[in-house]
């Protein structure tokens, strides 16, 4: 599981830009895959047949990440720069990022170091240097509307695994690794890698409507409540299962899909655990309301830091959401 | 800059395309209530020989099609913001929601035109010798506001304007200075305006010119429409932000008056597809458009319900700049709708 995730973190993609990261995994699954696809809007599709007969099972993890998009550039050659997907921009100052090209700068504000005494950064404080001093130098790297995202780090602590692009990529090794397991499986599969699900769960809306797949699982982080005076209050902790997602404020999962993974984890004596999250969505949202309705669900994997440069996770319940997801396709 | 080319667009400076400008900008068309603006751009997609059709939200799809070619969507939104009557007070004014957004600091002492008949209305304020400091200091809010038809009483008022009925700002097209026009609903007449420019012209694509309804309300006319439609690329049309006059940074400005048409990178709703934005950009600058970034993320318009109509769609957005946008008087160049309509021509042209 770790060199899966290692490989997927490493490589970018921002919403929007994620033919990257989209080539990367059509390597990595492709073998194991009866049919693999790309969509107008840059989801990668890949399908493994199931038995005839057997439901048809999409399965979502997006492939996009938050970050930077340029907007301008001035005549000492910074690059003015907004958001991509939502995030609090002080996370990111001081911090290496990455072009899709591969072209590096730092993130910096109007008050680095000390932190502005009139209040909140916001993105129109934020600025990235790219080493230039003229805006025709920038202009000859970078173009208006590129994006950059945080520069990839990792830190493994045991079981414990911190890295910028962790929302979503856990879920994309997780389905990677559902594809390699799964050599029968009764249904069919239909693993999504979603497009645009930070800027508004929209690969997974036309990709459930072009696929029309029987069911929907999601596959996204969550917020853990485990850390000091976390908020939002949340009964969901590293390392004690999958969170079987109840609901939040993109969807309420289909009942019966829902109970059917309790029920996969209660006989199998696997850990899981109730999330209930009380803001945010994933791609469970938009499938759910493809077409005239989808039965959909979320399989979280809890996440510590979300939207930060240091997003952790335990491999614990990565490997949880392998053996939960091969449950519910082998049944 | 590449070479000039041949252009296949005439210019808005000729009379004749003036005038269809001038007359899609007088016709009404408040969300909702487009009967008016919907009238006249049948008949000028009709002389141009396209086949046209309305749909159930009330768009209208003016189509060339041609078996086995790309189906290009070609997107502008034919509503404008307005106001939407919801009753009388006792005295005789009207009362109203906004439809669509509008800022209430552009409205006091406006002249508008109420209902099909296009009755004369003013939306009236305490006079200046009667107001408190503290009114002179906060914003109104638009249950402040009223429009005073003249009327003596609330019968009145409803008898010759029913509820539901709506209002634009009178404030009709006139061209100024140097290259400018000035007038109400540019945001997108001119977007209509070059729909209809390239329905003049023998594409090589299955050509759909949706001119929608109610996307100030939520870009709802061009999700029905796409949905039906399914094409296999969507441009949409729009005019937007120009924020380039005062003491304003450049990197505030979004885009320039001026400087050519503006090409979308990323708004609220959509980002557009890189392969269509860069393939415009080329375009634009193979055949000396002039042209420029959008240089903003704010705001959001129909390429976003384009894109996820169905399966997914490419789409990019070529907007003209406009500024005071959503007011009763925006200001555009009239070069910058040329570069709009010349830019989608000469891209579809090659587009096979």
């Amino acid at each position: 599981m770790l060199n899966t995730l290692k490989q997927v973190l490493a490589v970018s993609g921002v919403s929007g830009n994620e033919h990257n990261i989209a080539k990367t995994i059509e390597e990595m699954v492709g073998p194991y895959v009866s049919t693999i696809k790309t969509d107008a809007l840059g989801n990668l599709i890949a399908i493994k047949e199931g038995k005839a007969g057997g439901k048809r099972v999409m399965l979502a993890a997006h492939m996009d990440q938050i970050g930077f998009v340029v907007t301008d550039i001035n005549d000492k050659g910074f690059l003015y720069v907004t958001n991509v997907g939502g995030f609090a921009p002080e996370a990111f100052l001081g911090k290496v990022v990455t072009f899709t090209d591969g072209l590096q700068g730092v993130v910096s504000s109007k008050a680095p170091s000390r932190g502005p005494a009139d209040g909140k950064i916001t993105m129109e404080d934020v600025y990235i240097d790219i080493g230039t001093s003229t805006r025709a130098e920038s202009e000859a790297k970078v173009k208006l509307g590129d994006t950059a995202c945080v520069a990839h780090q990792l830190v493994v602590n045991g079981t414990r695994v911190s890295a910028p692009t962790m929302d979503d990529r856990a879920a994309c090794a997780v389905l990677i690794e559902v594809l390699k397991a799964a050599a029968k499986p009764n249904k069919t599969i239909v693993a999504v890698f979603t497009s645009q699900e930070e800027v508004g769960i929209r690969g997974a809306a036309v990709s459930a409507f072009a696929e029309q797949p029987d069911e929907g699982i999601a596959v996204d982080v969550t917020l853990a409540g485990d850390t000091p005076d976390a908020k939002p209050r949340m009964a969901v902790s590293l390392g004690k299962g999958p969170a079987i997602k109840i609901m939040d404020r993109a969807s309420i999962s289909t009942p019966y899909l829902r109970d059917a993974l309790i029920k996969i984890c209660e006989d199998g004596g696997m850990a899981y655990q109730r999330e209930v999250l009380p803001f945010g969505g994933t791609d469970a949202g938009a499938i759910q309301r493809s077409r005239a309705g989808i039965p959909a669900v979320t399989i979280s994997i809890p996440c510590r830091y979300v939207h930060s440069p240091v997003e952790t996770v335990d491999l614990a319940d990565l490997d949880d959401c392998v053996k939960l997801i091969l449950g519910y396709v082998n049944q | 800059m590449g070479r000039l080319i041949t252009k296949l667009i005439s210019s808005v400076n000729e009379t004749e395309n003036t005038e269809l400008l001038k007359k899609l900008l007088e016709a009404r068309g408040v969300s909702g209530d487009e009967g008016e603006i919907r009238k006249l751009i049948r008949e000028e997609a009709e002389k141009r020989g396209a086949k046209v059709e309305f749909d159930a939200l009330g768009n209208v799809i003016a189509s060339k099609e041609k078996e086995g070619k790309k189906r290009v969507l070609l997107d502008a939104h034919m509503d404008e913001v307005g106001f939407l009557i919801t009753g009388a007070t006792g005295d005789g004014c009207l009362k109203y929601q906004p439809v669509g957004g509008i800022d209430t600091r552009v409205l006091v002492g406006r002249r508008v035109l109420v209902g099909k008949e296009k009755l004369p209305g003013v939306i009236g304020i305490t006079p200046i010798h009667l107001a408190s400091e503290s009114e002179m200091e906060t914003p109104l809010k638009h249950k402040d506001l009223a429009i005073d038809i003249g009327a003596s009483d609330k019968a009145g008022a409803e008898s010759d304007c029913a509820p539901g009925s709506t209002a634009v700002f009178d404030s009709p097209p006139e061209l100024f200075g140097q290259n400018m026009l000035v007038s109400r609903a540019l945001d997108d007449r001119v977007g209509c305006y070059t729909l209809l420019r390239i329905l003049e012209l023998d594409l090589p694509v299955s050509l759909f010119c949706v001119f929608a309804v109610q996307e100030e309300t939520g870009l709802r006319g061009a999700q029905t429409a796409a949905h039906r439609i399914r094409p296999d690329i969507g441009l949409a049309f729009e005019g937007t932000t120009a924020n380039d006059i005062g003491d304003v940074k450049h990197e505030k400005m979004v885009c320039e008056c001026g400087k050519g048409v503006a090409i979308s990178f990323m708004d609220r709703v959509s980002i557009s597809n890189p392969r269509l934005r860069a393939a415009l950009i080329e375009t634009a600058e193979a055949n000396g458009i002039p042209h420029q970034m959008r240089r903003g993320t704010a705001g959001g318009n129909d390429a976003g319900a384009i894109q996820r109509a169905a399966s997914a769609v490419p789409t990019c957005t070529l907007s003209v700049p406009v500024r005071y946008i959503h007011g009763a008087n925006g200001v555009c160049c009239l070069a910058d709708i040329d570069a709009q309509a010349e830019l989608a021509a000469q891209y579809l042209m090659k587009n096979e």
